[in-house]
């Protein structure tokens, strides 16, 4: 048979490509880890500020002073309550990854784990917003 | 040249202008289905068949439908069609199964069903992929007992009750690559080893009659080892076998630090 496409140019060959195709639909265990890694590289974003800032009281306790009251605004208001909810997640998540490690029937209890994470994620976060919110609406206001 | 009839198909193939109706009992179920013909495509793309199936078909006599009746060119890997050899792990609406085990009643027949081929193996053709780093990793870890005490005269090794359910869920699996392939650290990084792999070492490494458990944990405890594994369950859930893959894995990771005491090789 004649191959209908013209040969590829010298040097490259046309591997065939892993099918990208459709999202793998993986359960709890998958999402929790999806969660997992994109709140853990948030947090380290943040970490690497964090330091950074930090170490400027050492420099200039004047310049340190003027960093963290641009701080003080709403925006900023919101990303730390995104920061908390994924520092909440991750830990509580964390917990559950070392008990599927360590515990010798973690991987059986595994999904019910996940959920339990999420409830005290669901109580954590209904303590800390409102308060967080008061604090932000008060910055609009003022 | 004529054609004999094949009844409720060959017409509507034939001349697409007739309404196929599907016969007593039978739906009429779309695939969808991730096609690469590595002679013409520079890309996989996707094409829909209509399919008249039973709801108690599955997809693989769907795919053999399409084969026998619809389109000769499409290509798949199976041979005992139930269950057993491994040959036939696909991606069906996005999770990793074998075709040869999936009922067309247990997905939703009013939507077209999705099928390619498995993730994260080089794609050969259609719904077949290079099995062969598959199979790399699987021989890495020793799949075979090795022992170097010869076994009493005349008589097998023996082995209790208790020690032969120790490695029995491990002593299932039929290399269908559904888990390693529905392993997101494996997609990514093609050098792990992928959670076939180490069932099958967990086989031999809890084997009370294999001596060579240290050389395989020392494989296996490894960057591109167990330690790789982090826990997304996609392999339990994918295996035709219903082996507990992770639960396997997080032995075998527990005993490469608890050792030796743990493993105790009678
Ligand atoms: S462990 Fe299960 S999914 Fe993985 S290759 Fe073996 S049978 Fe297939
Ligand atoms: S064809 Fe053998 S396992 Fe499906």
């Amino acid at each position: 048979m004649v191959s209908l496409k013209p040969a590829p140019a010298p040097g490259r060959v046309p591997l065939p490509k892993a099918p990208a195709g459709t999202v793998y639909r993986g359960h709890e265990g998958m999402w929790s880890w999806v969660l997992h890694r994109i709140t853990g590289v948030a947090i380290f974003f943040f970490l690497l500020v964090h330091v950074l800032d930090t170490a400027l009281v050492r420099i200039s306790p004047q310049t340190y002073n003027g960093v963290i009251a641009t701080y003080k605004n709403p925006i900023m208001g919101l990303g730390e309550l995104f920061l908390v909810a994924a520092i909440v997640f991750h830990a509580f998540n964390g917990l559950r990854i070392i008990l599927i490690d360590f515990w010798s029937v973690g991987t059986r209890h595994q999904r019910a784990m996940f959920w339990i994470v999420i409830a005290l994620w669901v109580v954590t976060m209904a303590g800390f917003a409102p308060r967080q919110l008061m604090v932000i609406i008060s910055e609009v206001a003022s | 040249m004529t054609i004999t009839a094949l009844p409720g198909v060959t017409d509507a193939v034939m001349n697409p202008a007739i309404k196929r109706r599907p016969a007593e009992g039978f739906t009429t179920i779309t695939l969808i289905v991730r096609r690469f013909d590595p002679e013409v495509d520079s890309e996989p793309r996707w094409v829909d068949y209509d399919v008249d199936t039973l709801p108690t078909d599955r997809i693989l006599d769907a795919l053999h439908k399409i084969k026998w009746e619809q389109d000769g060119s499409l290509t798949f890997r199976r041979s005992c069609a139930h269950g057993v050899c491994g040959s036939d792990a696909m991606r069906i609406n996005g999770r990793n199964r074998l075709a040869c085990k999936t009922l067309i009643k247990d997905l939703d027949p009013t939507k077209p069903i999705y099928i390619e081929a498995i993730k994260g193996l080089p794609l050969e053709k259609d719904l077949v992929v290079d099995m062969e780093p598959f199979f790399a990793s699987f021989r890495a870890v020793q799949p075979f007992l090795q022992s170097h005490t010869a076994p009493p005269e005349g008589r097998e090794r023996l082995q209790s009750a208790a020690d032969r359910e120790r490695f029995d869920d491990t002593t299932k699996c039929i290399l269908c690559a559904a888990c390693t392939s529905s392993c997101p650290v494996f997609w990514t990084d093609g050098q792990y080893f992928g959670p076939a792999a180490i069932v099958n070492a967990h086989r031999f490494i809890f084997d009370s009659r294999d001596e060579e458990a240290e050389v395989r944990l020392d494989i296996l405890n490894d960057k591109e080892g167990v330690w790789r594994c982090r826990t997304t369950f996609n392999c339990s859930e994918a295996c035709p076998r219903g082996i507990q893959i992770t639960k396997a894995i997080s032995e075998v990771k527990a005993a490469t630090i608890r050792r030796p005491d743990k493993i105790k090789i009678a």
